[in-house]
């Protein structure tokens, strides 16, 4: 029940809004609304923690006829990303009280919409059900990017809503595909989906389109080239929803749907796709190294980690895709803290010009503290969240293929080189006009970054936690695929 | 107090100051900072002794298990320490000396504005360097062995104005992550064959695989890539000359006496895969080897006094790997012991100078310092007689010893380390005489008299003055009548290894005074020479350096490895990132994308035209589509 509540709560909440006109009030509900879902999601990691283990499923017969439930539920897979998506909206509502977007309602009405089609997307257990909600996600998305994106916005959103939608709909034809395969009575139940009978050639068309949507989304190399323009061109709020979050969608759909179902051709073509992933890191790494804007380096960054990501849950081992797990929160508390930073920035500075900027650490050594321990977070650093993802999937790559490891681990050293680089071009050095009278951080600034600092130092001295939640969901998949 | 606790609190007290200080490092008042400091430092020693004294005689390696650090099936990744007498020596040396720059940054720093970031940085190090000493596993050494390399780069581009000392900052940080990458796989494949990281798990099983196993070769040369990127060896040892950026306790802790020795730790921790890999220790020997020459020749031309220390100190943690390849693994600790002493010293006494001089780093505007700075002349003496292996001090005894033990594996490696000597000789006493021998050259400003240093930063030169002076007796060698002391308190540790090093020619006593004659002669010709040529003659104060001879000129830039690798890979990556963007990724994948979507669009525009609103056309193409239905029917 707990499931369905956090599931409507938003969409409630985005109702109750479209009454209301003045932004205060906009702004109060929504963040109230949105830290009263993260309590929800809260509660429901604690009852499944401490009562149940009962995946807290909800079942509803929706279309009898054609076996089509609307069944939703939690399991640590599950939980793990919906306490992310839960954590970080409010953080990213929070962010936008200090600029004016017009019509703020339509504005928080689609945050809410966004985190309400994030948490379908995660809590479905019903593969139809699954992609009406992952479509879902791309409609506020769109529409935040290109009602209030920069000046290039609509040519770059639309490429951006063709290119994903192209990738869903293959993945809806492999999925109707793959329910006309299922036991009698047909059904789209993922216990269904997982036994659907198929030969290797079916399995692997299935595979193909499957990974092809995720990949999209991810985004994986070579099916990246939506990300840096859309990241980059689209509101702060919006980058670090599709960041943050959105990413975590392929992903979660690879390891949700796809590794159980295509399993034998993975283990067949999946090198194709691990050598893929494992280029895009270098790729991205090294684009990222020249990047005169903020948000496009940050942009490019995201995709080698992304790389790095799917290639670790590509090689089906337990530490990889533990460490997929975690560094899919990992990634989303550093990214968002990276945009919430380059929107500080931006917003003080009135650019985001690497070259226009620097000397910030003088004037606001605050900013500057806060954005070392994010920064250090995502290039990795032992003891912080970014390490034991990084560790985990680069071990598992290793045990699947020492080489590939080695080159994956590249990102160790270009992530240093690039965020280092801009780091030192924007808060070192002498100030320049841009920033002579840059402002330190308020206090509510400071509270709005705190919680994700201290997420990533207990992310990284006490794993374990975080590494708990997924693991007998993870081990029962790697299980099953076996 | 429970042991556990104690062994706790010592890497923890520093943490503690780094929290405190960060915190606060606006409001706290510097008088507050500066006991809280050292404060922390000094209580980590304190710790460290009463852990040391009340083990008594139970000299035994102990572990502790905090929590499970990570974990994901088979593997398990405990938070935990591992104290034996390897560990207890680097936690001594690590909290001693560290202690001893702490205090004597109180006076260096005093004046500068980012006096409580600077402690909080340096307590931060120091926490780091416990944690990499203390771990009882390789993940936890690694979480070390990054922490110092953070630290390092905070430290070096300390003052963040200038954007040079920010480059080598970020020079030092690369560097370290390239070797890093290395430690990383070493890990990832001592997973893979042991299926432990812990050093307790690696070391006995790894004791019954043969010697000269191929995948124990692949593992301590991953590992060895991880220590040349810390401690400074060929090829990564270029970012060190450049740390000298930072504050100068910051080289005398960090760049000299704690971090960069890391690597030495790391082989001495390692000792039993390292002593079943041959080749690895061939290796290692002429990496050290090549290292030892290549930066003690390049030191004899630099003219930066805190240059000259930097590329010494690479080439004396090139003399430290070497004794672990001949297997002397105490003989590399103790040198690593008495290095700490006198580098430390030497650092510290050029911070003196430095500070005397208004931050006045170039020799040949020095000289005759003698007589305005007593303390800081008469300490600095030592560490240069120390460094520079003339008995009593510390370094004569840790340096033959080395030397000793490489004659006994190969003469020729004992020839090229007696030539290091004679360099290191040479190029010390030339610093030495033209900083303190003969006339002051520079020029004061009037408002910044030549002065001696404060009692914070006097004092803490004459304790390490008595350090390097004394060290020696640690391990003072039954040829000198010594027992021995630091290699049997040692030996625990690596007396699994020594099995394998037996078969080697013990050394006659003869040959061993024979030897040490010859490097104590060749030792002071080279100071008399040094002497000579920059008091007597006056020699070394060239100015018009297009007057030397090629070759010269070559050493004294270095041998251009900066600007090779500048050309070889930072020029590339740049020139590969600007090609992959501008042409891979817009003129040819986008390009691509946006043709299948115009393709999309072009055919739907094509289409459009069959869409009529004809009724009659749509009925004629239905018929038409029946037929051809039928018609295929019939065929099949």
């Amino acid at each position: 029940m707990l499931t369905l509540v956090l599931l409507l709560f938003p969409l409630a909440l985005l109702l109750i809004l479209l009454f209301f006109r003045e932004v205060k009030t906009l702004r109060v509900l929504a963040f109230t609304g949105t830290l009263a879902e993260l309590a929800l999601a809260i509660a429901a990691f604690v009852q499944y923690k401490t009562s149940c283990h009962c995946n807290l499923l909800f079942s509803f017969d929706w279309l009898d006829t054609l076996g089509v439930s609307l069944k939703f539920g939690m399991d640590g897979i599950t939980l793990l990303l919906v306490m992310l998506t839960a954590l970080l909206v409010p953080i990213i509502v929070f962010s936008t009280f200090s600029h004016h977007y017009s019509s703020p309602a339509s504005f928080y009405s689609l945050i809410l919409l966004m985190e309400m089609a994030l948490i379908g997307v995660f809590t479905a257990f019903d593969g139809l059900v699954f992609y009406i909600f992952w479509e879902m996600a791309l409609i506020p998305a769109w529409f935040i990017c290109a009602l209030w994106g920069g000046n290039n916005r609509i040519r770059i959103t639309f490429k951006f809503f063709i290119y994903t939608f192209a990738g869903s709909i293959l993945m809806l034809v492999a999925l109707i595909y793959l329910y006309f395969k299922t036991p009698l009575p047909h059904a789209f139940d993922f216990q269904a989906l997982y036994a659907a009978a198929l030969t290797p050639a079916e399995q692997t068309w299935i595979f193909l389109a499957f990974f092809l949507a995720f990949a999209i989304k991810i985004p994986v190399f070579p099916f990246h080239t939506w990300q840096p323009d859309t990241y980059t061109e689209s509101p702060a709020a919006g980058s670090m929803l599709l960041a943050g979050i959105m990413l975590k969608m392929g992903l979660f759909g690879m390891i949700r749907w796809m590794i159980p179902i295509c399993s034998q051709s993975i283990r067949q073509w999946g090198d194709m796709a691990i050598i893929l992933a494992i280029t895009g890191i270098v790729y991205a790494s090294l684009i990222a190294l020249r990047q005169n804007d903020l948000k496009r380096l940050i942009a490019w960054s995201s995709i080698a980690h992304a790389g790095l990501m799917a290639a670790a849950l590509l090689v089906m081992n337990l530490k990889a895709s533990q460490g997929a797990m975690i560094q899919m929160v990992a990634h989303g508390i550093n990214i968002t803290g990276l945009f919430l930073i380059t929107d500080l920035i931006q917003r003080r500075a009135g650019t985001r010009n690497i070259s226009d900027l620097g000397g910030i650490a003088l004037r606001a050594p605050r900013l500057a503290a806060f954005f070392m321990v994010i920064l250090l977070g995502s290039i990795a650093l032992p003891l912080t969240n970014g390490f034991v993802g990084e560790f985990l999937m680069l071990l598992g790559i290793f045990e699947y293929n020492a080489l590939y490891a080695a080159i994956a681990g590249l990102t160790m050293i270009f992530g240093a080189v690039y965020m280092l680089w801009m780091y030192q071009r924007v808060m070192l050095g002498k100030t320049q006009p841009a920033t002579e009278g840059f402002q330190d951080l308020t206090l509510a600034e400071m509270g709005m970054l705190l919680p994700l600092v201290i997420l990533i130092f207990w992310m990284g001295c006490y794993p374990s936690f975080f590494l708990d939640i997924p693991f007998p969901d993870v081990q029962q998949i790697l299980y099953f695929v076996k | 107090m429970k042991m556990e606790l104690i062994v706790a609190l010592i890497p923890l007290m520093p943490l503690l100051g780094f929290l405190v200080l960060g915190a606060g490092f606006r409001t706290i008042p510097r008088k507050i900072t500066a006991w809280v400091g050292p404060g922390v430092i000094l209580a980590s020693l304190i710790l460290a002794l009463v852990l040391f004294f009340s083990n008594g005689k139970n000299t035994g390696p102990t572990e502790y298990h905090f929590f499970t650090w990570i974990s994901a099936g088979e593997l398990r990744i405990p938070l935990g320490f591992l104290i034996d007498p390897l560990s207890l020596l680097m936690i001594f040396v690590v909290t001693g000396v560290g202690f001893i720059i702490h205090v004597y940054s109180v006076g260096y720093m005093k004046d500068d504005p980012g006096f409580n970031r600077f402690f909080a940085f340096m307590n931060l190090f120091v926490f780091s360097m416990l944690l990499l000493v203390m771990g009882n596993n390789y993940p936890v050494m690694f979480i070390g062995w990054e922490g110092v390399g953070l630290c390092s780069y905070l430290l070096i581009g300390f003052w963040f104005r200038n954007q040079e000392y920010n480059n080598a900052a970020k020079k030092a940080f690369i560097m370290n992550r390239i070797g890093d990458l290395g430690f990383l796989l070493g890990m990832f494949l001592l997973f893979t064959t042991f299926h432990t990281l812990d050093y307790h798990g690696v070391f006995s099983q790894a004791r019954s695989l043969q010697p000269g196993d191929s995948t124990l070769l692949a593992i301590t040369l991953l590992l060895f890539v991880g220590a040349v990127g810390k401690s400074a060896q060929i090829p990564l040892y270029t970012w060190l000359p450049d740390a000298m950026a930072g504050p100068t306790p910051v080289s005398a802790l960090i760049h000299a006496a704690t971090m960069v020795t890391a690597g030495v730790y790391m082989v001495a921790r390692s000792n039993i895969l390292y002593i079943l890999s041959p080749v690895t220790m061939t290796i290692i020997a002429v990496v050290a080897l090549a290292t030892i020459l290549l930066a003690a020749s390049i030191a004899v031309f630099q003219k930066d006094i805190k240059k000259i220390l930097a590329y010494s100190t690479i080439s004396q943690l090139g003399y430290m790997f070497l004794a672990l390849s001949v297997g002397a693994f105490s003989g590399a600790m103790f040198h690593l012991t008495t290095h700490a002493f006198f580098k430390a010293l030497l650092f510290l006494g050029a911070g003196s100078v430095i500070h005397a001089l208004g931050g006045e780093q170039d020799i040949r505007k020095m000289g005759g310092l003698r007589k305005a700075l007593p303390v800081t002349w008469l300490t600095f003496l030592t560490g240069t007689v120390a460094i520079s292996g003339i008995p009593p001090l510390s370094g004569f005894f840790s340096k033959d010893e080395i030397l000793m033990k490489t004659f006994g594996s190969s003469s020729l490696l004992w020839l090229f380390a007696w030539l290091g000597a004679l360099l290191t000789a040479f190029y010390m006493f030339r610093m030495f005489y033209l900083v303190f021998g003969n006339q002051f050259r520079g020029t004061t400003r009037p408002d910044h008299p030549l002065h001696e240093s404060p009692l914070t930063m006097t004092l803490p030169l004459i304790v390490l003055a008595f350090l390097s002076f004394a060290g020696g007796a640690l391990n003072m060698p039954g040829l000198f009548g010594g027992n021995q002391l630091l290699e049997h308190f040692l030996a625990p540790v690596f007396s699994r290894s020594s099995p394998a090093l037996q078969g080697e020619l013990p050394i006659s006593h003869a040959t061993e005074w024979l030897l040490t004659g010859i490097t104590l002669a060749g030792v002071l010709l080279m100071i008399f020479w040094a002497w000579r040529r920059y008091v007597v003659k006056g020699k070394g104060l060239l100015t018009d350096e297009t007057r030397r001879p090629f070759w010269v000129r070559i050493v004294a830039e270095k041998y251009r490895i900066d600007e090779l690798y500048d050309f070889l890979l930072v020029k590339p990556s740049l020139w590969l990132s600007r090609f992959l963007h501008d042409v891979v990724e817009l003129r040819i994948i986008d390009r691509m994308v946006n043709g299948i979507g115009q393709a999309a669009i072009r055919t739907g525009n094509l289409l459009r035209y069959i869409q009529t609103g004809n009724v009659g056309f749509y009925l004629f193409v239905m018929v038409l589509g029946v037929i051809l239905i039928m018609f295929f029917n019939i065929l099949i």
